[in-house]
């Protein structure tokens, strides 16, 4: 009974990490623009399809003959898919919701729009790679840690560090640096900042590129972790991982992360005491209470600044 | 102005002329048939399987001239759709070929899922429909326009009961099952009642499930884990397969799983890796050491798209060997799609046996087959050995 309590606990952890870590892309978005990038679920997605294409080229030109320590290559893939991904990010930004934004449009559009890229995004892939799910190839070598029957991988260990680690990062960048205090003001007062000399969209290209080396961290785990990579992915774990960062108080980063890990330990402790048949439908009904307690979800503040 | 209304008038006799003649060229040259497969969504292999084979087959009659029906030959034409492995886009995709391409029968919906909506669809417009891989018996129930070519999983549950308690020396189960599909749901339930009917009442220690979106399964498998079955039974499409057993593994599995017939796709070892390697599936048919008919279209599959064909290839094969069998015993084609469509629907009612190279199948009234279901490993170098055939 002790065991399978410890383990769970290790599995929500683990689980909490990814709707965290896909959350706070979420948050610094809306927190910056007050926009629901519903396209971050995709981005994501493309983030592990960017690792799978980019780690299999590794191993087919560069890495030939294999012994390399799978640590190095995850070291070389991390940044290399940040960077690809970011360009998507900006790319993205600055074709799909930019235009929109300088024409004034209502952020109803632009929500719209994000959906829209989203679709695009996966239906792209799906005309680009087919329809077959994808293997997403095994760099670091599994070894199972177990100690009275608790069972953890290093792969677990790295997932949950890496979520500490990024928000950590995200907590001092916007707190303690100074685009982290443009990225604050712009929303607090967009109409105002451009008259402080704060280039707003340029602050607005950083916070995309954040979001996106995010959504790429991610991605490149969760292909580690899960192997079997398709098209549709991203959407549902976006989706869960978007109402997490609303529990948690959207817009706020310390929320999106506690929102995430939330969610994970709801998920997993429901089936663990209950039954599996129940776990969304009872994991869904706690959050929709907690939401109607709480509209602003836990750190939330209504209509002030948030980020 | 005179010119003008002379060449309105030539075109409007073109126009009645095309009529006309397009009115006599309706007697049918080329019989349609259509395929509601999973071209794209979440298993591709299935639909990419069930396509090759039937080019293969429709090669293979055009070639010899076509089908002969009445003493008159006739080519057979495809139309090939996605039902992106939807319930509700194969409902759409089967209504589409009725009315509009007006196909004289399908082939599919190949997994439950979509194959039990899509058979009301048939049923209820007239089209006989033959499901190639479907084994919920609700496909065919109390429609008389719906066969099939697989078994089914009433048969399959206690299958894998037995074999779990005979070759794992078990008495104790565990099920992981997708609550999202019609096929593992109920799977999951037939072999849970044939286990503690063999057993006792709490044999099955444990009955999990996920949802279709689902990819962590990790208390789910604590759960399974705590309870120390001597196996796995795991119901679920190869996709998930490759995702439920490395996580198994980590949390500490090592007792045997078994699956059922929805693993077997020639992606299931690409995907799963060595995590799959040992454990056994019950299937329709067992690539490795066939003989006579069936080995002739392994090999012949084999050399075409460069794999060995899993049972979902084989079992369409069999599914349209059993429409064109319907075909060739009608009287003749009458043009009228309504009137063929019966005809057709009583042809293959009419079939008493048919050798098929997943087996012979005797068709009982519900349009079911009654065939033998094989059980498989997965050897250390990935291919299905052959272990055990069960008769009904």
């Amino acid at each position: 009974m002790f065991t399978s309590f410890f383990q769970n606990i290790i599995n929500a952890l683990q689980w909490g990490s990814f709707y965290s870590m896909i959350a706070l892309g979420y948050c610094l978005v809306y927190g910056v623009l007050r926009l629901i990038n519903f396209a971050h679920g995709d981005i994501f997605m493309v983030a592990a399809y960017l690792g799978f294409i980019f780690i299999t080229f590794l191993f087919k030109y560069i890495f030939v003959g294999g012994g390399v320590s799978g640590w190095l290559i995850l070291a070389i893939t991390l940044p290399v898919v940040m960077f690809f991904t970011s360009v998507l990010g900006v790319f993205i930004e600055r074709v799909a919701y930019r235009p929109l934004r300088e024409k004034g449009a209502h952020r109803l559009y632009v929500v719209i729009t994000a959906l829209m890229v989203g679709l695009i995004l996966e239906n792209g892939n799906l005309a680009l790679f087919g329809a077959s799910s994808r293997k997403f190839p095994a760099i670091i070598h599994r070894s199972v840690i177990s100690f009275s029957g608790v069972h953890i991988t290093n792969l677990k260990v790295l997932v949950i560090i890496a979520a500490f680690v990024t928000f950590a990062f995200l907590q001092a960048i916007v707190n303690k640096t100074k685009i982290g205090m443009a990225m604050r003001a712009i929303s607090y007062d967009k109409f105002a900042i451009p008259l402080m000399g704060i280039p707003v969209n340029k602050v607005i290209v950083f916070t995309f590129i954040l979001g996106s080396s995010l959504a790429a961290v991610a991605g490149v785990l969760f292909g580690m972790s899960y192997p079997v990579l398709n098209p549709y992915m991203g959407m549902i774990i976006g989706w869960k991982a978007f109402i997490a960062a609303v529990v948690g108080g959207i817009g706020d980063i310390k929320g999106a992360f506690l929102g995430g890990f939330l969610l994970g330990f709801i998920e997993i402790l429901i089936v663990s005491f209950f039954s599996s048949n129940l776990k969304d439908l009872i994991s869904f009904l706690i959050l929709l209470i907690i939401l109607v307690i709480k509209p602003t979800g836990f750190y939330g503040v209504a209509k002030s600044t948030k980020i | 102005m005179k010119k003008k209304k002379l060449i309105v008038v030539m075109v409007a006799v073109l126009a009645v002329a095309l009529l006309f003649f397009s009115g006599c060229a309706k007697k049918p040259q080329v019989i349609k048939i259509g395929f509601n497969i999973p071209l794209t969504g979440d298993i591709p292999k299935v639909g990419e399987s069930s396509k090759f084979a039937a080019e293969m087959m429709k090669s293979d009659i055009n070639s010899a001239g076509g089908l002969e029906i009445g003493g008159k030959k006739y080519k057979v034409e495809f139309v090939y759709e996605d039902n992106e492995a939807k319930a509700e886009s194969a409902v759409s995709v089967a209504l589409k070929m009725i009315e509009q391409d007006k196909v004289i029968g399908l082939i599919g919906p190949d997994s439950s899922k979509q194959a039990i909506p899509a058979g009301e669809v048939a049923n209820d417009n007239k089209t006989p429909m033959v499901s190639p891989w479907s084994t919920n018996p609700a496909t065919t129930l109390d429609r008389p326009w719906v066969f099939r070519a697989a078994f089914l999983d009433p048969f399959q549950g206690p299958v894998a009961a037995n074999f779990g308690t005979q070759q794992f020396n078990a008495k104790t189960a565990a099920v992981l099952f997708n609550l999202d599909n019609d096929y593992s749901k109920g799977l999951a339930e037939y072999f849970k009642k044939a286990f503690e009917k063999l057993h006792d009442a709490g044999s099955v220690v444990d009955y999990e499930s996920f949802g279709q979106n689902d990819q962590d399964f990790s208390v789910q498998l604590t759960k399974i884990i705590s309870t120390k079955p001597d196996f796995l039974f795991l119901p679920v499409n190869y996709n998930k397969v490759a995702l439920v057993l490395p996580q198994a593994i980590d949390l500490g599995w090592k007792n045997p799983v078994l699956g059922s017939d929805s693993w077997g796709s020639a992606e299931l070892v690409k995907l799963a890796g060595d995590s799959v390697k040992g454990d056994y599936f019950i299937t329709h048919y067992a690539a490795a050491g066939a003989k006579g008919a069936t080995k002739v279209f392994i090999d012949r599959y084999k050399k075409k798209y460069g794999y060995v064909p899993d049972d979902v290839a084989a079992l369409t094969w069999d599914a349209l060997g059993v429409m064109t069998t319907g075909l060739k015993s009608m009287k003749e084609l009458t043009g009228n799609i309504e009137k063929d469509r019966k005809a057709l629907r009583d042809a293959i009612a009419g079939i008493k046996s048919y050798k098929g190279i997943t087996g012979t199948m005797k068709f009982d009234k519900n349009g079911d087959p009654i065939k033998s279901a094989v059980v498989v490993k997965v050897s250390q170098d990935g291919q299905f050995v052959f272990e055990k055939a069960v008769n009904p």
